[in-house]
């Protein structure tokens, strides 16, 4: 009964959406304010019919009704009660159902969030997020419903679900992710209710900009969890594998990236307009391309979901009417917006425009890659792209983009003076000169890709340092002077510090990592970097619905005092009988020492993989504080004040000219975060 | 040419230097890191490349898996139910690695035919079929359908 209510709500939140659809953006056309006004009362419901869905499949996971075919595959009662939550998730059905909830959250926080804006532009981006939600409510009602039933032989247990999902990971991995995925939808319906309303200034960019950041922060996090879940769960410490699925989120970062980076050039001084536009529809076009790969299953991917022609044929057709239509809106209407200020070569223009460009590069370089295999496979060869073309791209792109956003950081809409554009270059070129050379020293061998990322680390470090010596100083205390400074300047100093420390980490984790594979018996010891690892012995554990053998290794230091006792598991589950490795981790700021159990190998010897991983934690450290950094960013008062000014004026159709205008920093302000 | 013109055109010039610098060095990464896939078949004919990075798949036989005592060494053999190929491999194979279980692995063909792997992917469902080594098979027996997983693979993330 539960599923059929959820079923029924999920038909009426699709109804919902249809209506959201339609009626708004007719009424934006006739300008009809009541047309135009249920775009709101719409998307409210709109949600509260999903939400209802959602909670339906929820419930029948929790009561354990293994007549629902989506649950018989993805539970099992024994399963702890916060896997059968997060199993909801667990595979293609459940997964997309919390997809088109985040979507309706998304819709119904613009409806609530957009008081400060026209009612037009509400009833058009409100339409055009209901068109979104449409072809994924479609796309889940024809080809993957979760309510389905086993009718009229049920199983009387569930298959359980895969044993890597039944993890912390899973809990908060895709969720964030599918904020930051579906949370483009959002610039992207901006985009379009610009190009729709023909209104395309910098105060559409001021509405537009919060939501991007916001989206890219979730995003962030997103892969990051990701990285950090594949790292511990799939036994082998590996953070990053350029596997399809994985390019698929990373491609709509890099865009968002240069999305939010071009967005502040449009909303401070009116330019760039028409690329904004096209990056907001591109990245969102990559988070729908990012679908149809992890979804039809036509590339290889240790993400494999069922790979069914029909939802592959239904995410493309969705992807080509989407992208189709809007370039073909694009073309009409972007031609008539004209910006006229001009910049010099040393402008923040400039090199925001730089950024922009390698940021696109980059995705492009990881969409060849990734789409290379399946052009090949037209022709007829079968061919895979390998990790050492993207570590190749990126190990001269990033860099690249790295030596212009440290110069960058200096400069000044319209024109920047030579002097105070380069007067930090000598002191950053020289202090991170010894930097590069000394770390990777320490560390062992000088390779050069090591000294060129710490260089570029310690450079970015010293640029970022410097900019904010430089805007903090003040009356009284350096640190009041700090306080002072915009949020969103704090934004941008931890996002940019994140870039760094995350590009730290990745360098020395991938030069100095140490990695050994040893057959150990109870009394083995394996060294590596150091540190003696002692096999103490291996028993049976029993868990709720797996039995494994668990090691006790101990762990002692060069000076002879013990780290820590790790335990590593192979687990079998018990219901589908996989085998599962659970990695034993010392986790550490400066170097995390793991250890996995790989098989046996009869009496009593197992095969072991040790490792030595320096600074991993900084690849996610980094990414907490570009997460963090896009959140402080948004929460720059700025885009309360102008609300609270607004209040005053009349709601409709309100030409916002004051606020390009009024966005002239003198300093530039540091915006860019 | 006025100043602001010639300034433009630098900045073009220069922004078209970078990206077909860019686009040079993909192509060349490309070139460099395209590993072509081989089933069984093709490598007992020949056509498959030596002491070149390439990809093989297949299923593992049954009672092939041979591991050395004292060492993490491996051999096994793969099949598309022709030909068969003799893998080798030192390290830890991954936690679905079955007999009889489809996978595909990166490595090179020594001169002796053996199969020097320096990766072996099996994937994380028990009823996936990777879709080169489903292809393989229906290669290997001309159109005919082997259907190996008798379940549709499921879902998961």
């Amino acid at each position: 009964m539960i599923a059929e209510i959820g079923h029924f709500a999920l038909i009426l939140s699709f109804c919902f959406s249809l209506l959201l659809t339609v009626v708004p953006l007719l009424g934006a056309w006739w300008r009809d304010p009541l047309w135009m006004g249920v775009a709101r009362p719409l998307a409210m419901g709109q949600l509260v019919m999903v939400l209802a869905a959602f909670v339906a499949l929820t419930a029948n996971f929790l009561l354990d009704d293994f007549s629902v075919q989506y649950v018989a595959n993805h539970s099992n009662s024994l399963m702890p009660w916060y896997y059968k939550v997060s199993a909801v998730w667990g595979g293609h059905e459940g997964s997309l159902l919390l997809w088109v909830l985040i979507l309706g959250g998304w819709t119904a926080a613009v409806a609530k969030f957009s008081k400060q804006l026209p009612l037009d532009m509400v009833a058009r981006v409100l339409g055009v997020l209901g068109f979104v939600n449409v072809g994924f409510m479609l796309f889940i009602l024809l080809t993957s419903n979760p309510f389905n039933r086993f009718l009229p032989n049920w199983p009387q247990d569930g298959s359980d679900l895969n044993p890597l999902l039944q993890d912390f990971g899973l809990i908060v991995h895709p969720p964030m992710l599918y904020m930051g995925y579906v949370g483009f939808s959002v610039a992207f319906a901006f985009a379009i209710a610009a190009l729709l309303g023909g209104r395309l200034d910098a105060a559409w960019a001021r509405w537009s900009r919060p939501w991007t950041t916001v989206a890219w922060s979730f995003m962030t996090a997103g892969i990051a969890l990701g990285s950090w879940w594949a790292y511990y769960e799939l036994g082998w410490g590996g953070w990053w594998f350029w596997d399809p699925v994985e390019n698929a989120s990373l491609m709509p970062w890099l865009a968002g990236t240069a999305l939010m980076h071009s967005l502040a050039v449009t909303e401070k001084r009116g330019v760039f307009k028409s690329w904004t536009v096209l990056l907001a529809i591109f990245t969102f076009s990559l988070s729908l391309l990012g679908t149809f790969l992890v979804r039809s299953g036509i590339l290889t991917s240790v993400h494999a979901f069922a790979s069914d022609p029909e939802r592959g044929q239904f995410v493309l057709m969705f992807l080509l009417i989407t992208i189709g239509s809007s370039l073909a809106l694009y073309a009409l209407r972007a031609p008539v917006v004209k910006s006229r200020i001009g910049f010099t070569e040393r402008s923040r223009e400039i090199f925001l425009l730089l950024n922009n460009i390698l940021f696109v590069v980059a995705t492009l370089t990881v969409l060849g890659g990734t789409l290379f295999p399946l052009g090949a496979e037209y022709f007829g060869y079968e061919v895979s792209v390998g990790a050492p073309y993207f570590n190749l791209m990126f190990a001269f792109l990033v860099p690249v983009l790295v030596l212009i956003m440290g110069v960058g950081v200096y400069s000044n809409w319209k024109d920047t003076r030579p002097k105070v554009l380069f007067s930090r270059v000598p002191v950053m070129a020289l202090v991170s000169l010894p930097v590069a050379l000394v770390v990777p020293w320490l560390y062992g061998e000088v390779a050069l890709l090591a000294v060129v990322g710490t260089y570029i680390a310690s450079w970015l470090i010293l640029a970022t340092f410097l900019d904010v010596w430089k805007k903090s100083a003040s009356k009284q205390s350096r640190w009041s002077g700090w306080l002072k400074t915009s949020r969103s300047f704090k934004g941008m100093v931890a996002g940019h510090l994140g870039i760094a420390i995350t590009i730290l980490g990745a360098t020395i984790t991938s030069h100095y990592s140490e990695e050994k594979d040893v057959r150990m018996e109870a009394g083995t010891v394996a060294e590596i970097a150091g540190f003696q690892f002692k096999l103490l012995g291996i028993e049976g554990v029993r868990g709720p619905n797996y039995v494994s053998d668990q090691a006790h290794v101990t762990i002692t230091s060069s000076s002879g005092d013990i780290v820590t006792t790790l335990h590593p598991e192979k687990r079998r589950y018990l219901v589908s009988g996989d085998v599962m490795t659970e990695a034993g981790i010392d986790a550490g700021l400066f170097r995390d020492l793991y250890i996995s159990m790989g098989e046996h190998l009869g009496d009593g010897a197992w095969a072991m993989r040790v490792q030595y991983k320096p600074l991993v934690r900084w690849l996610w450290l980094g990414a907490v504080f570009m997460s963090v950094g896009g959140l402080l960013a948004v929460a720059d008062p700025r885009y309360r004040v102008k609300l609270k000014q607004r209040r005053q004026q009349p709601e409709v159709n309100t030409r916002l000219e004051e606020a390009s205008t009024s966005a002239v920093m003198p300093d530039g302000g540091g915006s860019t975060a | 040419m006025n100043p602001k013109r010639k300034q433009r055109l630098t900045l073009v010039l220069f922004i078209a230097f970078g990206v077909s610098a860019a686009v040079g060095l993909a192509l060349y990464g490309m070139s460099q890191n395209i590993n072509l896939f081989f089933n069984p078949s093709q490598v007992e004919q020949g056509e498959a490349p030596m002491e070149q990075v390439i990809r093989i798949g297949g299923l593992v036989v049954e009672g092939s898996v041979n591991r050395d005592k004292t060492s993490l060494d491996v051999q096994f053999d793969i099949t598309d139910f022709k030909s068969t190929v003799t893998v080798a491999f030192s390290g830890i194979l991954p936690d679905l690695f079955r007999e009889g279980q489809g996978i595909v692995t990166t490595g090179k063909l020594d001169q002796f035919g053996v199969f020097r792997a320096d990766e072996v992917l099996a994937k994380h469902d028990e009823n996936y079929m990777p879709p080169e080594v489903q292809r393989a098979l229906d290669k290997a027996h001309g159109g005919q359908d082997v259907t190996v997983s008798e379940q549709q693979p499921t879902a998961k993330y």
